[in-house]
């Protein structure tokens, strides 16, 4: 189980004390943890625990009541979702953001935007520079259209293409930006076996072949632990365990909290034990 | 058989007109998802921006730039104050706030330029000549080149530059844009730069028809049923729809109008639109929404 891969580096994504409420309800208390370059690290923890929030807040989209985030050695105590981008950040979305009229290709390209320079004169003119840029751009795209195998909907309008293969296409938008970290939110909630299975194996390979660091919400227990180079747990907005999976795995805190429905008898001695 | 062809062209060209005001509206309705109720007061802003300027003695060319500038302006204006406080906000919201945009231009526009009706002639000759024996308004050719012309340039930047590529991207998902780092506020400055361009064209074009006034964007709400026609997203069918609209509503005048008594022209468009929502609400060239259950 797990990947004992010898291939972590530097601290990439740091994550120091930070908070976050919304009116009086505190969806993040205090939360530390550390990604490190080409991890592959998992959030997990019952709904509502604060995974999601987390990530808004990696991403830029919340604005962290205390504590700092800091990226690629660079501190900060809040930037917006378009600075996060151009850093090299990006992400897909629990409930799938896609550009539903467009098709699988005009999605992905406009997932290399920030990357894009040429004017808006030269694009209007579709002129030299603007041209050729257009087309390194749709060079690099292709390349994962054919990695993440889409070749055959690229032209589809992405409103049409059942839900597996939308949350591919969100996956390939969001490595367009060729991103030194990478958010997914449960990129294989509502999946059938196979879908995840697929979805499994595409993470796996963006994490080998373009070295990229991943942080994953997911819900799936048995797709975590065999994914995940470590596990961040995370219960009504604290931290309460943080290792690799099999560390995690026994952390009795964790078990209470998420993994382990107690029984009857359990809940009895539990009782017991507190009185 | 010529009557009805000068009948059917005459409706044709007029529709060229309803074109032109209603590809303001689906610019910004691709790029933000949110009809613009302002498009009308835009159109009679610019209008008698420059009318009023070249009466304060600017030479045409000199007011045309000048009133273009002040159209590109008031898109900047409005995107800082108006739009981006509503960033990530629901579509109704930005609704309203157009809405409330509108009796802003309109009570400026005529707050500074005043609201007497003004004439303003382009020089463009509006004596009909002859095709064949069909009779043909030279003033609408004119319009119709003008407004062939806007569409083919808008069409083809929206569909294949990187900047029209991100106005569609902001239309769909605001969220997931920003995420990919595409920067909403200058998109959103250029949509409606655009828009107010178009509206300075539509309004200088209907200002020399019907004179400028207050009237005018009363007018731009024929582009309703243009827009229902074509479909809210297509800037092809704003010109297929306008063609429409002002067909069939010159031919049922002409035709039905003596059977219902007349003065048919005005509704007209307005139930054709009810019709065809019954049947494809997208419009002819809409993108088709499928919400999963």
């Amino acid at each position: 189980m797990g990947h004992p891969r010898q291939k972590v580096g530097e601290v990439l994504l740091e994550v120091s004390g930070v908070s976050l409420s919304f009116g009086g309800v505190k969806a993040l208390h205090q939360v530390s943890f550390q990604a490190r370059e080409r991890e592959l690290c998992a959030i997990i923890g019952p709904n509502g625990a604060g995974k999601s929030s987390l990530l808004n807040i990696v991403n830029g989209v919340y604005q962290p009541s205390a504590g700092t985030i800091s990226f690629a050695g660079v501190q900060r105590k809040s930037m917006s979702p378009r600075e996060a981008a151009l850093g090299g950040i990006a992400r897909t979305f629990q409930n799938i953001a896609l550009f539903k009229g467009m098709s699988v290709l005009d999605n992905i390209m406009t997932g290399r935007d920030a990357k894009m320079h040429s004017s808006l004169l030269a694009q209007a003119l579709y002129w030299g520079p603007a041209q050729r840029e257009e087309m390194e751009h749709r060079c690099h795209v292709e390349k994962l259209i054919d990695f993440l195998q889409i070749e055959h909907v690229r032209k589809t309008p992405v409103g049409r293409l059942p839900y597996g293969l939308q949350k591919r296409v969100e996956l390939a938008r969001a490595l367009a930006a060729e991103p030194r970290l990478l958010l997914l939110d449960e990129p294989m909630a509502g999946m059938n076996v196979e879908e995840k299975q697929d979805m499994c194996r595409f993470i796996l390979d963006v994490n080998d072949e373009f070295g990229t660091t991943i942080l994953l919400i997911e819900h799936d227990m048995a797709v975590v632990m065999d994914l995940a180079d470590r596990v961040v747990v995370l219960d009504y907005g604290r931290k309460i365990a943080d290792g690799t999976p099999e560390e995690v795995r026994r952390n009795p805190e964790v078990i209470a909290a998420y993994l382990g429905v107690p029984t009857e008898a359990d809940r009895e001695a539990v009782a017991e034990g507190a009185g | 058989m010529q009557f009805f062809l000068e009948v059917l062209i005459g409706g044709l060209l007029s529709g060229v007109m309803y074109s032109l005001v209603a590809l303001g509206f689906v610019l910004i309705f691709k790029a933000s998802g949110v009809f613009n109720f302002a498009q009308g007061a835009m159109v009679l802003f610019a209008a008698l921006t420059f009318v009023s300027l070249e009466e304060r003695g600017l030479p045409r060319w000199g007011a045309l730039l000048a009133s273009l500038a002040i159209m590109l302006g008031l898109a900047l204006v409005i995107e800082r104050v108006v739009l981006r406080p509503l960033v990530n906000q629901p579509a109704i919201s930005l609704l309203m706030a157009t809405i409330g945009l509108t009796f802003c231009l309109e009570g400026l526009a005529q707050g500074v330029w005043g609201s007497v009706v003004k004439g303003l002639d382009l020089g463009i000759p509006d004596v009909p000549f002859d095709v064949k024996g069909v009779l043909v308004s030279q003033f609408d050719l004119f319009a119709a080149a003008i407004a062939g012309f806007l569409v083919a340039v808008l069409a083809l930047f929206f569909q294949y530059t990187r900047v029209g590529r991100a106005l569609r991207a902001v239309a769909d998902d605001h969220q997931a844009a920003l995420s990919l780092g595409i920067p909403l506020q200058t998109v959103w400055a250029v949509v409606w730069a655009a828009a107010g361009a178009v509206a300075l064209v539509a309004g200088l074009l209907w200002g020399s028809r019907l004179g400028v006034q207050f009237a005018l964007s009363v007018i731009t709400l024929k582009a309703l049923p243009v827009l229902i026609l074509g479909g809210f997203t297509s800037i092809a069918g704003a010109i297929v729809g306008g063609l429409l609209v002002g067909a069939s509503e010159k031919l049922a005048e002409v035709y039905l109008g003596p059977v219902l008594g007349g003065g048919i022209e005005n509704w007209f468009p307005y139930v054709l639109a009810l019709l065809f929502l019954l049947v494809r609400p997208e419009g002819l060239f809409g993108e088709k929404h499928i919400d999963r259950v």
